[in-house]
């Protein structure tokens, strides 16, 4: 690996805190949480649906403020 | 005279080719750069009144953002707050007490509430379905250009011209068990007797569903026909040439193609979809029992008819974050189609 392969390579802190895999982890669960809200079998899923759908949604907001 | 005074500096015209267009006056030098006597560009308006460019944007911008914050973030934030308390609007001079979470919990925990957001989901889920459908099925076929095209395509817009309260009010007409002209049409098909379509427990949920469709599939056509428009002909003549079949080239060409029109038309009709509100009420008041009680007529009946406002502003922020999150889902599920 040269110098500037190296230096494009994100390291540390900016190498977790990468905009792709968080966006999807916020993603997957604001559709868990929708689904949970509607889904007709489980009173439990339907109770704890909107603190899944809150916490990816201020989520998604948060992470989509990372670099790529 | 006129030999001394040249008329035109050499080289002038080609230098200068809209002069005739800016320069209405001969230059003067009382004249300030970059009016519209000299036609020379300057800054809009700077040094006017000592301000800046930035400055006048600002201004321009101020009103907008403070009709912005007034009319939406305020009452957004409002309503948020008030859903921490036992607010009652009809109740004014009470006094305010902050309960927490005990609104979100109850909401959370109530059963009836569930079966409300169910019934938005079996709503929305159908309506987006059968409106994609029909909507790119009728495109397709106003897309072939054949003689009186543009009057059916005026025909099939009117539908969704109309008052979604007047749609619920003649539809309750046409659905009239006796004399109802739809439960003729289904007795001329098949011999099922009245048939109670707003009535039925089981036949209330689908007759929403059917006059939505028929109300807003003209929309979603009117967007995919748009999309259809965009793809050149040449795309489809390559693809000819290339012995593909005209299956190939409707699942290659047309559906990748036109799929980001169609998720725009799905974002659109999905978010009025799941608050549907004035159409329902019409046509069904929620009923028979709460079987068409959609959440939005459930908000409405709780914060407008029991007053309860801190409890309904809980349900409503529920339901603004649900609605703000999947738009984001989706727009970016929007945005990666775009880019293939």
């Amino acid at each position: 690996m040269n110098r500037a392969d190296a230096d494009a390579t994100p390291r540390g802190w900016k190498r977790f805190f990468r905009r792709g895999p968080w966006e999807n982890a916020a993603t997957v669960l604001i559709a868990a949480g929708v689904v949970m809200l509607m889904q007709p079998y489980f009173m439990v899923l339907y109770t704890f649906s909107f603190a899944v759908i809150l916490t990816g949604t201020v989520g998604f907001v948060v992470v989509s403020h990372f670099p790529e | 005279m006129a030999s001394r005074m040249p008329s035109k500096v050499p080289g002038e015209d080609e230098r200068q080719p809209y002069k005739d267009t800016f320069a209405i006056a001969p230059r003067n030098p009382r004249n300030r750069p970059g009016s519209i006597e000299t036609g020379e560009p300057r800054h809009a308006a700077a040094g006017v009144r000592g301000l800046s460019d930035r400055a006048i944007v600002r201004l321009f911008v101020a009103p907008t953002i403070l009709i912005l914050l007034a009319i939406n973030i305020f009452p957004l934030l409002w309503t948020i707050y008030l859903s921490f308390t036992n607010y009652r609007a009809n109740r004014p001079n009470a006094e305010v007490k902050w309960v927490g979470l005990r609104n979100y919990e109850r909401i959370l925990n109530k059963e009836d509430i569930w079966e409300y957001l169910q019934a938005t989901a079996h709503f929305l889920c159908w309506t987006m379905i059968l409106q994609i459908v029909i909507g790119f099925g009728l495109a397709l076929l106003l897309n072939r250009r054949f003689g009186g095209h543009s009057f059916w395509t005026t025909v099939i817009l009117l539908p969704m011209m109309l008052s979604p309260a007047v749609v619920g009010v003649f539809w309750t007409y046409l659905f009239q068990p006796q004399t109802g002209i739809f439960s003729y049409i289904v007795n001329v098909f098949a011999d099922v007797g009245p048939l109670d379509m707003i009535g039925s427990v089981a036949l209330a949920p689908w007759a929403i569903v059917m006059v939505d469709t028929w109300m807003w599939a003209p929309y979603v056509m009117l967007i995919c026909l748009a999309g259809l428009r965009s793809i050149p002909d040449y795309v489809y003549e390559a693809a000819e040439v290339d012995g593909a079949s005209a299956w190939r080239r409707f699942w290659s060409i047309t559906v990748p193609m036109v799929l980001p029109f169609l998720m725009l038309a799905v974002l659109f009709r999905a978010i009025e979809n799941f608050k549907m509100f004035d159409m329902v009420v019409e046509l069904t008041s929620g009923g028979p029992g709460s079987t068409t009680e959609l959440a939005s007529i459930n908000l409405k009946r709780e914060a407008f008819e029991k007053w309860r406002t801190g409890y309904s502003s809980a349900f409503a922020v529920i339901l603004f974050v649900t609605v703000f999150g999947a738009a984001n889902v989706y727009v970016k599920a929007m945005n990666a189609v775009k880019r293939r």
